[in-house]
C-alpha cells in the first residue's frame, strides 16, 4: 500500500512545482519593494526649482500630515502623462511635494510654467544624489509619507486615475484617519 | 483598448518630449588600485533599470551616476563591504547579483544541493529495493513438482 502511495510523490511533487511556476507568471518581475518603507525619509535639503523663490524642499517640508512626494523630470515622458491629473489632485487638495530629479538648469521652472504647477514645494535635484538615496529608479516616481515623515508607499510609473482609485488613494484616506 | 489608446497617447507624448540627460562621462580614480576596486563593485552591482546587467555594463544614465557614486565613496576610504551596504540600503539586495546568504535566501542557495540529495536518496533507496527482490527464494515442494510437470508436458508436444 505504502508503495503504492510512493508512486504518487512525483506526481504531487511535479503539480506543486507546477503552480509555484504557474503563480510566479502572474508576477511582475520588475517591480521592486521600497526599501524605506516604514522608514523616514533620508535627509535633503534642496534648491528651488521655480524662480524667485529661496527654498525649495527639505525633509522638514514632508510632515505634518500625509502627503505625496513626486518625483518628475522636464525630459520624462511618464510625467508628462500624469501631470494634469497631478493638476487636478493638487485642485481637490492633495498635498504634492516635488522632486525635479536630473533636470538641466531652468528646464524644471520652464516646465512648470507651460503645464502648471501641482506642487506644494519643488526641489531641484540637477545630480539625482537625492534620487539616489529615496532609491528611484527613474521618473515618475511617487511616495506616499505620512504625517510622521515616514514612508508607506511607492508607486513606479505615472499616476493615472486608475492606480490614484485602487492603490493610491485608499493608502491616504488610511494614514489620514490614523492622523 | 485602454491600453492601446494609453501607449497612443505615450508615443505623441514622447515625439514632442526633449530627450533624456546623456549619462554623465565617466571619470576614472587617479589611484589605479582605488579604480580596479571600484569596477570590481560595478560589476557586483545590478543596474535598477535594465535589469540582468551589471551597473559595469550599463548604458543607463542612473547606472553612469552609481558607478560614480561607487568612485567616490571607494576615493572617500569605504571598504568594499560598506559600498555595496550603501547600494543594499537604497535599493535592496537585488542590486547584488551575488544574493547574500540570509532567511529569505536558504532556499535559493541550498535548493539545488537539496534536490540532489534526494535524488540520490531515491536511487539508492531503489537500486537497494531490486537488489533485494533480486535474491532468489527456493522454490517450494509443489511449485517444483508443478514446474516440473509443465517441462514435462512441453517436452512431450
Amino acid at each position: 500500500m505504502i508503495r503504492r502511495l510512493m508512486f504518487f510523490v512525483p506526481v504531487v511533487a511535479l503539480a506543486v512545482l507546477a503552480g509555484l511556476l504557474w503563480l510566479g507568471l502572474g508576477r511582475d518581475p520588475e517591480a521592486l519593494p521600497s526599501t524605506l518603507i516604514d522608514r523616514p525619509l533620508p535627509a535633503f535639503e534642496l534648491a528651488p526649482v521655480r524662480t524667485g523663490e529661496d527654498h525649495g524642499l527639505a525633509t522638514t517640508d514632508l510632515t505634518g500630515r500625509p502627503m505625496l512626494l513626486n518625483v518628475f523630470a522636464s525630459w520624462c515622458v511618464g510625467c508628462r502623462l500624469e501631470h494634469p491629473f497631478l493638476m487636478e489632485l493638487a485642485g481637490r487638495g492633495v498635498v504634492i511635494q516635488g522632486l525635479d530629479w536630473k533636470d538641466p538648469p531652468g528646464a524644471g521652472a520652464a516646465w512648470l510654467a507651460e503645464h502648471g504647477d501641482p506642487y506644494a514645494r519643488v526641489g531641484d535635484d540637477p545630480d539625482g544624489r537625492t534620487g539616489i538615496d529615496l532609491g528611484v529608479s527613474g521618473a515618475p516616481e511617487t511616495f506616499i509619507v505620512d504625517a510622521r515623515g515616514r514612508v508607506r508607499h511607492r508607486h513606479v510609473g505615472p499616476i493615472t486615475p486608475e492606480v490614484w482609485e485602487t492603490e493610491l488613494r485608499p493608502i491616504l484616506q488610511r494614514l489620514e484617519a490614523e492622523g | 483598448m485602454k491600453r492601446a489608446a494609453l501607449i497612443l497617447t505615450a508615443l505623441i507624448l514622447m515625439a514632442s518630449a526633449p530627450p533624456p540627460p546623456a549619462p554623465v562621462e565617466d571619470r576614472p580614480l587617479a589611484d589605479p588600485a582605488q579604480e580596479a576596486r571600484a569596477q570590481a563593485i560595478h560589476e557586483s552591482l545590478r543596474c535598477v533599470v535594465c535589469q540582468n546587467e551589471s551597473i559595469a555594463e550599463s548604458g543607463a544614465v542612473l547606472a553612469a551616476d552609481l558607478r560614480q557614486v561607487v568612485r567616490e565613496r571607494v576615493s572617500a576610504g569605504d571598504s568594499d563591504k560598506e559600498v555595496r551596504a550603501f547600494m543594499v540600503e537604497r535599493y535592496g539586495d537585488f542590486v547584488l547579483l551575488k544574493p547574500p546568504f540570509e532567511a529569505a535566501t536558504w532556499l535559493l542557495w541550498l535548493g539545488p544541493f537539496a534536490v540532489v540529495l534526494i535524488g540520490a536518496g531515491a536511487v539508492f533507496a531503489y537500486l537497494r529495493r531490486r537488489r533485494s527482490a533480486g535474491e532468489a527464494t527456493p522454490l517450494t515442494r509443489e511449485e517444483r513438482a508443478r514446474l516440473d510437470a509443465l517441462l514435462a508436458e512441453e517436452d512431450e508436444a
